[in-house]
């Protein structure tokens, strides 16, 4: 996993998952702010006919926050939503994994939320799955 | 003209009161969570969000609760919170080809590669009343397949594509025109027309693309593709010099197959008609793919047949629900000095023709 992929994970994993595995953690490192959370938009983009220009389909709420431990790693929260602490938590994150600690944080946290998002995207596409159907066109029963 | 009036605190505050003792209703009966209508109430937070331009759930059942239900007034609340949101920048344009499907069937082919799924749907449901529902109970657990729908699908179009049966779309990644930011001026082209119709009204827009089925610039639309589901969001973070997921969002997309004979520079192809909307909201979708295809009459060489939703004019003026309630509701507030004008000019035409009479009968 890299920063990429655990930014994004951060981002979009449920807020109180992040912060049950944040408080098992149990780290509470000294750091200031950069940024302090601040809410804000997004404006998502759609491509016409899903492949075509681009046109603004409408905002996201996201809530964003920077982040310097003493020890002068510097991390940056991103997450949907409103939740100034989970972009706390996840800025906080993001700049453990830049230091010693970075192979605790992983195993500890990183891993099973990644697990956890991945064992709910499962489940839907196994429900999903579920509900295929094959359509039959029926032959006419002509002479 | 709407003129400043005085006076009438106490009643408005009492009427305030009011209402907010109106909304929770009995007390007696308990009083409804945001988590509760967000998860139970889903297609109107989705409706909200759509409507209101802005993807936070969250938020959407708030405003659905403050608003009593009223899911315009919801719609309102939202629209007035987003001007509020500072802007930190646009996505890139989502990949809705990489949605993780809940459902995506196609009406034109019916073994669609990658397979049709219904997902949880109303379809095929007789539409009686269910009145299990009126009593509290365990829902029955959803059945699963051994082996997850896999993977990502390919949208039916790119096989039309492929043999170039269906018109082509144009893949660019400029800044698109945004009618939250620029008032909305006409000719509008195809990014502010989907802009202005995935916020649109969704009676509206249905009303619209009805009036095409029923003939008034009919477009021969079928359902190529209906796909919901959910896309990663992935933003361009300037400090960090590289793109992140900042969050994924729910999607209905209808890409309808249309009918189109060519034109003297053109072949015979298919046309496109595309609907984009937030949420689970596929009739919002399909209705927003077939007034898209009413207003591309012009690019595509087609007549004007003077149809209501070939008139971009009309039909963007008139989609956006919270324009048309504020300049209807305000006809309600005090128009006294108004009236007042038109009273007396009414007093004073009476008046001069009843003189008018009375002379001629002298």
């Amino acid at each position: 996993m890299d920063r990429k992929e655990w930014m994004g994970l951060l981002a979009r994993a449920p807020a109180d998952a992040l912060d049950r595995l944040w408080r098992k953690l149990d780290l509470s490192p000294r750091y200031s702010w950069l940024r302090p959370p601040e809410v804000g938009g997004v404006m998502v983009r759609g491509r016409m006919g899903g492949t075509g220009a681009a046109f603004n389909l409408g905002e996201m709420t996201v809530t964003r926050c920077a982040l310097a431990l003493d020890g002068g790693a510097v991390g940056h929260g991103y997450v949907q939503g409103r939740d100034k602490r989970q972009a706390e938590q996840a800025a906080m994150v993001d700049a453990l994994m830049q230091g010693d600690l970075a192979a605790h944080v992983r195993a500890a946290l990183l891993e099973p939320l990644a697990a956890q998002v991945q064992a709910a995207r499962d489940m839907r596409a196994a429900k999903a799955a579920a509900t295929k159907v094959e359509f039959f066109t029926l032959v006419r029963g002509d002479d | 003209m709407y003129v400043a009036v005085k006076g009438g605190e106490r009643a408005i505050e009492n009427a305030h009161a009011w209402l907010a003792e109106e909304r929770r209703g009995d007390p007696s009966v308990p009083e409804l969570s945001l988590a509760q209508i967000r998860e139970q109430m889903a297609l109107a937070v989705n409706r909200v969000m759509a409507e209101g331009s802005l993807y936070d759930p969250d938020l959407a059942a708030l405003a659905i609760k403050q608003a009593r239900g009223d899911l315009i007034e919801a719609i309102f609340l939202i629209r007035a919170y987003r001007t509020t949101l500072p802007r930190f920048g646009a996505s890139l344009p989502v990949e809705t080809a990489n949605m993780r499907c809940d459902r995506r069937i196609s009406a034109t082919f019916k073994d669609a590669p990658g397979g049709q799924v219904l997902g949880p749907t109303f379809d095929y449901t007789h539409r009686l009343l269910d009145f299990k529902l009126a009593a509290e109970g365990e829902v029955p657990a959803a059945a699963k397949a051994a082996a997850p729908q896999s993977g990502p699908v390919p949208h039916i179009t790119d096989f039309l594509n492929r043999d170039g049966l269906i018109q082509a779309e144009d893949r660019h990644d400029d800044t698109p025109p945004d009618l939250t930011r620029e008032p909305l001026e006409f000719p509008a082209n195809r990014a502010l027309r989907l802009q202005s119709l995935t916020r649109g009204d969704e009676g509206f827009v249905l009303g619209m693309a009805y009036s095409t089925q029923r003939g008034y610039a009919r477009n021969h639309a079928f359902v190529g593709e209906l796909r919901i589901g959910r896309v990663p969001v992935e933003m361009e973070i300037p400090e960090l010099g590289f793109s992140i997921e900042i969050g994924e969002v729910e999607l209905t997309e209808c890409e309808t197959v249309n009918q189109f004979a060519g034109s003297k520079t053109e072949p015979a192809q298919f046309t496109r008609g595309y609907g984009l909307v937030f949420g689970q909201t596929e009739r919002k979708a399909i209705s927003m793919a077939l007034v898209d295809r009413a207003l591309r009459w012009r690019e595509l060489g087609e007549d004007n047949l003077g149809a209501p939703a070939q008139d971009e004019e009309f039909v963007l003026s008139h989609a956006d629900n919270i324009q048309a309630t504020g300049f209807l509701e305000h006809i309600k507030l005090p128009h006294y000095v108004d009236f007042q004008s038109e009273l007396e000019l009414v007093r004073r035409l009476r008046a001069e023709a009843e003189a008018a009479q009375q002379e001629a009968a002298e």
